[in-house]
């Protein structure tokens, strides 16, 4: 049979999102792959010239919608930065609790799109179910369900309500007893989960570094990255967490992802105790930023899926001059060929699941 | 001992047969009174279809209708609702959980105090049925439209196939066939020819490797179900249901020792048989861990992708059926068939109606089995094409052949003469 192109996407279920992936398979052996992105591309960068700071953050919120307050916390700071706005204590300890729950939420939201990739559903409906604590967590932090627009400049919008810390160990609590039982017997002792992940859509860390791979997915090859660690935003220099580095064998397939994905999850949840148990009890959560900026200003912060950017220029007026995103998965994007040539049609799925794609963020 | 509620299906369809006939033939003579020129050839076609020649014809017929009634009515619709209920209580669904009445499986719900909706479900298959027969009938442009057409009534046709030599009890039957488990495993293997017409003749690339997989993987399937049948002959000696049921139908006894267990197949040398059917089995089925020409995640809807309306309804749905089927095949050959204790049997006149009759120690055996291929199918995720073949050829054959020697060489050693 000769080598044809197959669609995977732009409408697959495979493609979480409206992206393309096209595959060129020789019988189920893929030859080669070309991702095609572009179909969600609503011009943030651009809009975001035309509204006044404090405005922009409505559109961040919607660069990823699994993970919001993430992209809205790298904007804000990076404004922050640009006008040297300097956030209260209390207002720092609130964005990175709120950030862990987003995160956990994240990648409890890969996970559930993981499952059905493998033909494993169950997985999807148990990693929803456990969501909800998160959103629910997030939600009496931020007051919304989704699109949270809770970073601001210069802090968070809200104080964090009354026994919000008890339900935040309750939810925990509960969410690692589930992690631990459950899914480490539907996951972790698969035999056929090994089978579908171990040595599949592989990718060496020097491959990784020199195409832009970020986040999990370059922490899965053995590269231990995190900007969490490297360049400290916030208070997470106080905070004491293990960046979750693959140190095993078979270095950056798609088990590794999934392991250091998966890990991070519990991490995660440390982070949040240990930053509500030493967070100041009283005090400013923001203060007042200035109208207008002028100047430059960057930041970059430890998104769900890999290293977030933004580059905010101001000319002296209460909007940004030029705003510049730098996503994540958008540079991962381009190094999946590698990782799919060779491998069989069936792991496409299994490799493009293991690396979070979030189209929102992609297409910007 | 067990007794069987139907003595004989083709007994009790005789007598049917003969009450339609008598109702016809009293509305022809009606005719002929009516309009006395035509009486006599009315009388003639009258007398002609009470014919004992013509009545049996006709009820071979009317067997085939109940059997097919029987099998896709009842079977294949509570085979579903088991399914559904079954994998969303395993994936913790809403509405299960907090519903009383609709948990076949466990009665206790979690919130009992405040169920939100009182309906058993049972009659959402139908529901989706009736809205699949309501969708047009698409046939894709450059599709061949003939093979395109004969693919589903195909597949549907060998998977109904089955059913004429799967007995449901020692009188429940179409045809009790000498060969009757040869045959079943013919008719099953038929099913992936149909995919593959189905899958090359929509002329779509997903629907065409789906169709291939199943080529690919036939063999590697196939195979090791033959020849742990194969190894199972060896110490039944035959290939009739009936007789392995018999077979089965006693206490087993070790060295004229006689144990509470009773003589199953799966008690003894024929476990890794055993094994071996119910790993290859599941690939028959088409169910998860090897549904690889449907594989939803990576090949859209597999080989059905283009099929639409009830044509994608019959494919479908009869999957379930393959899947009673070869819960039953399992039963008969491994778990004792339909035998049971009766406890007590009592009468309606002259008729002994069995207390549990062999029907429903089989369907007990088919439902508890589906349950179990259910919950596998939902706790593990799909493997890749070249796995399965790895499975199959390198592991299934190997060890149905070694299935083989045990047979061989246990008959040799105690069942000489």
């Amino acid at each position: 049979m000769p080598e044809f192109w197959i669609n995977m996407g732009p409408q697959h279920p495979m493609t979480h999102g409206l992206w393309n992936m096209k595959v060129k398979v020789d019988g189920e052996t893929i030859t080669d792959a070309r991702p095609e992105i572009g179909y969600l591309h609503r011009g943030v960068e651009k809009i975001s010239e035309v509204r006044e700071f404090q405005k922009v953050i409505v559109l961040t919120d919607r660069l990823c919608y699994v993970s919001s307050i993430t992209w809205s916390h790298a904007y804000c700071l990076a404004v922050e930065k640009m006008m040297g706005v300097e956030v209260p204590e209390r207002g720092q300890y609130l964005r990175v609790i709120s950030l862990e729950l987003q995160r956990i939420a994240s990648h409890l939201m890969w996970l559930a799109a993981y499952g059905p990739d493998l033909g494993l559903l169950t997985v999807l409906l148990w990693s929803l179910r456990e969501r909800e604590l998160f959103l629910d967590l997030i939600q009496l932090l931020s007051g919304a369900r989704m699109n949270q627009n809770y970073p601001r400049i210069g802090g968070v919008r809200n104080d964090m309500p009354e026994n919000f810390e008890a339900m935040c160990k309750r939810s925990i609590e509960h969410f690692l007893e589930k992690l631990d039982h459950d899914y480490e017997k539907m996951l972790h002792e698969s035999k056929i989960f090994h089978m579908r992940t171990q040595g599949v859509g592989k990718i060496s860390a020097a491959d990784a570094v020199n195409w832009g791979v970020t986040g999990p997915n370059l922490r899965a090859c053995g590269v231990n990255v995190d900007v969490r660690r490297l360049d400290p935003y916030e208070v997470y220099e106080e905070l004491d967490f293990e960046v979750q580095t693959w140190k095993g064998p078979d270095a950056g397939d798609s088990y590794s992802r999934f392991i250091c994905r998966f890990n991070e999850m519990r991490e995660s949840c440390k982070i949040v105790l240990e930053a509500l148990a030493k967070m100041p009890k009283e005090g400013a959560y923001r203060t007042k930023p200035p109208r207008r900026g002028e100047g430059e200003g960057y930041a970059r912060t430890e998104d769900s899926r890999g290293e977030a950017l933004f580059y905010v220029c101001g000319d002296g007026d209460d909007r940004p001059y030029r705003v510049k995103i730098r996503s994540p998965i958008f540079c991962t994007m381009a190094a999946t060929p590698i990782m799919l040539r060779g491998n069989k049609l069936a792991d496409s799925v299994a490799i493009l699941g293991s690396i979070d794609v979030c189209v929102g963020e992609i297409d910007k | 001992m067990s007794a069987p509620l139907v003595p004989s299906l083709f007994g009790a369809c005789y007598i049917l047969t003969g009450w339609i006939i008598w109702i016809i033939d009293q509305i022809l003579y009606a005719i002929g009174f009516v309009i006395p020129p035509i009486n006599d050839p009315l009388h003639a076609l009258g007398g002609w279809l009470a014919s004992p020649a013509v009545l049996t014809v006709i009820t071979w017929l009317v067997m085939v209708l109940v059997m097919t009634i029987w099998a896709v009515l009842l079977n294949l619709l509570t085979m579903m609702w088991v399914e559904r209920k079954t994998y969303s209580r395993l994936q913790d669904r809403y509405g299960i959980m907090i519903s009383v009445w609709s948990l076949p499986l466990w009665p206790f719900s979690r919130r009992k105090d405040r169920p939100t909706h009182k309906g058993w479900g049972y009659l959402q298959n139908v529901a989706d049925g009736m809205k699949l027969l309501q969708k047009e009938n698409l046939v894709p442009a450059s599709a061949d439209s003939m093979m395109f057409n004969v693919a589903p009534a195909w597949i549907a046709g060998t998977t109904l196939m089955v059913f004429a030599a799967l007995p449901w009890s020692s009188g429940l039957y179409v045809a009790n066939l000498d060969l009757g488990i040869l045959f079943i495993l013919a008719a099953f293997s038929l099913a992936p020819l149909g995919i593959l017409i189905a899958g090359w003749s929509a002329n779509n690339k997903y629907t065409l490797v789906g169709g291939l997989r199943s080529a690919a993987m036939l063999m590697a399937y196939e195979i090791p179900l033959i020849l742990v049948v194969i190894a199972l002959v060896f110490t039944t000696g035959s290939l009739d249901p009936q007789v392995l049921v018999a077979q089965q139908e006693r206490a087993l006894t070790i060295n004229g020792v006689v144990t509470p267990l009773p003589a199953w197949n799966i008690f003894g040398p024929q476990i890794l048989g055993f094994v071996i059917f119910m790993v290859a089995i599941v690939a028959e089925m088409e169910r998860i861990p090897f549904d690889l020409p449907e594989a939803d995640a990576e090949l859209v809807e597999g080989w059905t992708t283009e099929l639409s309306g009830m044509r994608f309804g019959l494919v479908f749905g009869f999957k379930w059926l393959r899947m009673i089927a070869g819960a039953g095949l399992i039963s008969i050959l491994y778990l004792g068939g339909w035998s049971g204790p009766v406890f007590y049997t009592f009468y309606i006149g002259n008729v002994p109606i069995p207390i549990i009759p062999e029907e429903v120690w089989f369907m007990l055996r088919i439902y508890l089995l589906g349950i179990f291929f259910v919950l596998l199918s939902w706790a593990v995720p799909r493997v890749r094409i070249d796995q399965i073949l790895n499975i199959g050829w390198k592991r299934l054959i190997p060890f149905a052949l070694l299935a083989i020697v045990i047979a061989a060489a246990w008959q040799m050693l105690f069942n000489v003469g």
